[in-house]
């Protein structure tokens, strides 16, 4: 079978060009209706995704996926000719994995993607064009991407400044489940922030605002409480996050206030996020004990080196790929040979009983330990027989000269059905010793695979 | 030596350095985890010392049963008790916060103690007094377990203190990036307290009992036994600090190290 894979993504298109070719998810099945009934197309899947729109078919002898994009999503061909990409076989295979991985995506080692080629898998395969190829190639990017994640880092650590926040906030206090956070100022990105926390399970979320509207309309987008500008300081020993965005020229907490506040508090820690510049929380906060402060600066340092351990860690996953690709194919050249295997044993035992059947006359009236006895005698004799062809063709599976071997074995036991396929009968006669005329049934299975998993 | 006293002897040692053996490589592993192989560290590390925490068991329970002698009366015996119930609350910590990082402290005492305890010459038991064994398992088990908890509580300040000098730090990676969350080394810290003081209390209570029947009223007057009391104060003032002021990190953590110092003390004066 052929690998085939074609699509656009993040970096090959513009996001005008994805919106065009975007499938919405009610449009999914039509879509991968319409791609398994392209000609050659053997089985079928369609990711679309906000950054990606690919399809990924298996194919006898190859197919135009271009033409079917072109003419599916009525696009010409100038516009998609410099932003799509096209993978065949093994790149198909290692883009799958990658994709799987995340090593294709914007954010590399997000863990989204693994998720949306699930539900794409899913969708395709209860309409069934997925089925034995591409079943086979996407359990196997499921499993690669498993792995990926246990023996690499790259998904652990956070790249964005909110999930900075977030993942710096479990450092200190573990679960969120039971934690304050207080909002000070109303910047987008301390909104942004307090969304990434509520997401993570804070549960209780405190505005205050110069404008006390502002923090009230705040508190009710999330389900918060606005608090008067007046009441910081009693209110911030209640909280444990305390995230500052406010346009104080002086910092609003200094270290006097983190003595009182840890004296209010038992000691218990606080973790002050200052996104606002001019800061708002004097760093000699952070040499309290229990104070942890990170101004806009920290975090984006705590944000690019997580990026810079990100892109080492892709990098192992990148050898971990190759390694799986390579093991992939390697297996699907070991099954290429199954159908030739199993039609010859299939004519052979054919053969056999045939033999059986036409000395039965002559052999009288067997009990059951005479039939026996013949069975075994028949069944040996096949079994040792083919065992040299059938090892043969399993090791040589994976090698060069694997292609010649398949089908000189096919050839020798002319199990290609040239002889009689012209009339139809799907038998081939031949004459015993005697003269007598010998019908055995044709061979059954497919030929040998023309599409070959070659690098 | 007649076949009993070789069983009675040998097979608990037998088992003890079977449970020795698993201890090792559980220590190596963990020590290999320290270099950055977390994965091997998870397969092969908490099979490991789980297997050789039941072998000991087995070794503990034997020798329980085939000894004539007053029990636990030397100090290797001792020795082993405490790796045993060591290993013990490890698991229990390990089961309740999903973290192996005390094995970091926990593994090479217990294999230390394990190896004292499995390669120690057949020392002379004392006869059997008319105190019964209950009371003195029971003493020294309490004890005993009142010092794991210690010793746990005083390992987590440790470890509190590092992951709060690298959260200061803003380091969120590196070496120590494998720790748990600073609430979590704190809660276990603090729950060790918690569990450890009535097992600590109520050992010296069964220990001034056995020393009433043995040696009268001035066995209060030895300086082992003002060691111990000592111990059991500063341990009442940690606590006492912990849940009250709060004391957290470093100030928790020097307070942890002279309770730790004194159990020491107490330990090396009472056997």
């Amino acid at each position: 079978m052929n690998f085939q894979l074609i699509g656009v993504n993040h970096n090959s298109a513009p996001l005008e060009l994805r919106e065009r070719l975007a499938i919405p998810e009610t449009r999914l099945p039509d879509a991968i209706q319409s791609l398994v009934r392209q000609p050659g197309v053997e089985e079928g899947l369609v990711l679309s995704t906000c950054n990606r729109v690919e399809l990924l078919a298996s194919t006898r002898h190859g197919s135009d996926l271009k033409d079917f994009l072109r003419s599916y999503f009525g696009v010409n061909s100038d516009a998609l000719r410099s932003h799509i990409y096209e993978f065949e076989q093994r790149d198909a295979v290692r883009h799958v994995f990658r994709v799987a991985c995340s090593l294709d995506s914007m954010v590399v080692g997000e863990p989204q993607i693994l998720g949306q080629v699930k539900e794409a898998y899913a969708v395709a395969r209860g309409l069934g064009a997925v089925h034995s190829a591409l079943e086979a190639l996407l359990s196997r990017a499921f499993a690669v991407a498993k792995r990926v994640r246990t023996e690499t880092a790259i998904g652990s650590s956070s790249v964005s400044i909110s999930s900075v926040a977030v993942q710096l906030a479990q450092k200190i206090f573990g679960t969120l489940k039971d934690k304050v956070v207080y909002v000070v100022g109303a910047g987008k990105m301390a909104e942004l922030a307090a969304r990434h926390l509520i997401a993570n399970g804070a549960e209780t979320i405190l505005f205050s605002n110069r404008t006390f509207e502002r923090a009230a309309l705040l508190a009710e987008a999330f389900g918060g409480k606005a608090i008067p500008f007046e009441q910081l300081y009693e209110t911030a020993c209640h909280a444990d996050i305390v995230l500052t965005s406010t346009g104080a020229s002086e910092p609003l907490f200094r270290r006097e206030h983190g003595e009182r506040l840890l004296s209010q508090r038992k000691n218990r820690p606080m973790f002050f996020i200052d996104i606002a510049v001019p800061r708002n929380v004097d760093p000699e906060m952070n040499r309290l004990d229990g104070m942890f402060v990170y101004d806009i600066d920290h975090l984006q340092g705590v944000a690019s080196n997580n990026s810079a351990e990100r892109k080492k860690e892709a990098e192992r996953a990148e050898n971990i790929i190759e390694l799986e690709v390579d093991r992939f194919a390697s297996r699907m050249k070991s099954l290429a040979v199954v159908p030739t295997i199993l039609s010859l044993q299939e004519y052979c035992e054919t053969i056999r009983q045939a033999e059986i059947d036409r000395s039965r006359g002559k052999l009288g009236k067997l009990n059951v330990d005479q039939e026996a006895a013949v069975e075994a005698i028949t069944r040996g004799i096949i079994n040792k027989l083919l065992h040299t062809p059938i090892t043969t063709l399993k090791s040589s599976a994976a090698s060069p000269e694997a292609a010649t071997i398949h089908e000189m074995i096919r050839r020798i036991f002319n199990l290609n059905g040239n002889l009689n396929s012209a009339n139809g009968n799907n038998t081939q006669a031949s004459r015993d010793q005697s003269g007598e005329e010998l019908e055995y049934p044709q061979a059954n299975g497919p030929g040998p695979k023309t599409g070959r998993f070659d690098s | 030596m007649p076949q009993r006293i070789i069983i009675q002897v040998l097979m608990p040692q037998f088992w003890l350095r079977v449970a020795l053996v698993l201890y090792g490589v559980g220590l190596l592993d963990a020590l290999i985890g320290l270099w950055g192989g977390r994965r091997l560290l998870a397969k092969v590390m908490i099979p490991a010392v789980g297997l050789g925490t039941v072998v000991h068991c087995v070794s503990l329970a034997e020798g329980a049963m085939l000894s004539e002698t007053n029990p636990l009366s030397s100090l290797h015996q001792i020795e082993s008790l405490f790796a045993f119930l060591l290993m013990a609350f490890f698991f229990f910590i390990y089961a309740r916060y999903q973290t192996a990082s005390p094995g970091i402290a926990v593994f090479p005492l217990v294999f230390l103690l394990t190896f004292s305890s499995a390669f120690a010459g057949i020392s002379p038991q004392s006869p059997s007094t008319h105190v019964s064994p209950g009371w003195i398992y029971m003493h020294v088990g309490l004890v005993l377990l009142g010092y794991c908890a210690l010793f746990f509580s005083f390992f987590a300040s440790i470890l509190y203190l590092i992951q709060e000098r690298n959260l200061k730090a803003r380091g969120t990676g590196g070496f120590w990036s494998g720790l748990p969350p600073l609430a979590t080394i704190d809660e276990i810290g603090y729950r060790s307290l918690v569990v450890g003081f009535p097992f600590m209390t109520f050992g010296f209570l069964a220990g001034a009992f056995l020393g009433e029947v043995r040696y009268g009223a001035g066995y209060f007057r030895d300086p082992k036994i003002l060691v111990s009391i000592l111990m059991w104060v500063v341990y009442t003032v940690l606590l006492y600090t912990r849940w009250n002021v709060g004391w957290r990190g470093r100030r928790a953590a020097y307070l942890g190290a002279f309770a730790f110092l004194a159990a020491i003390l107490a330990f090396a004066a009472n056997t």
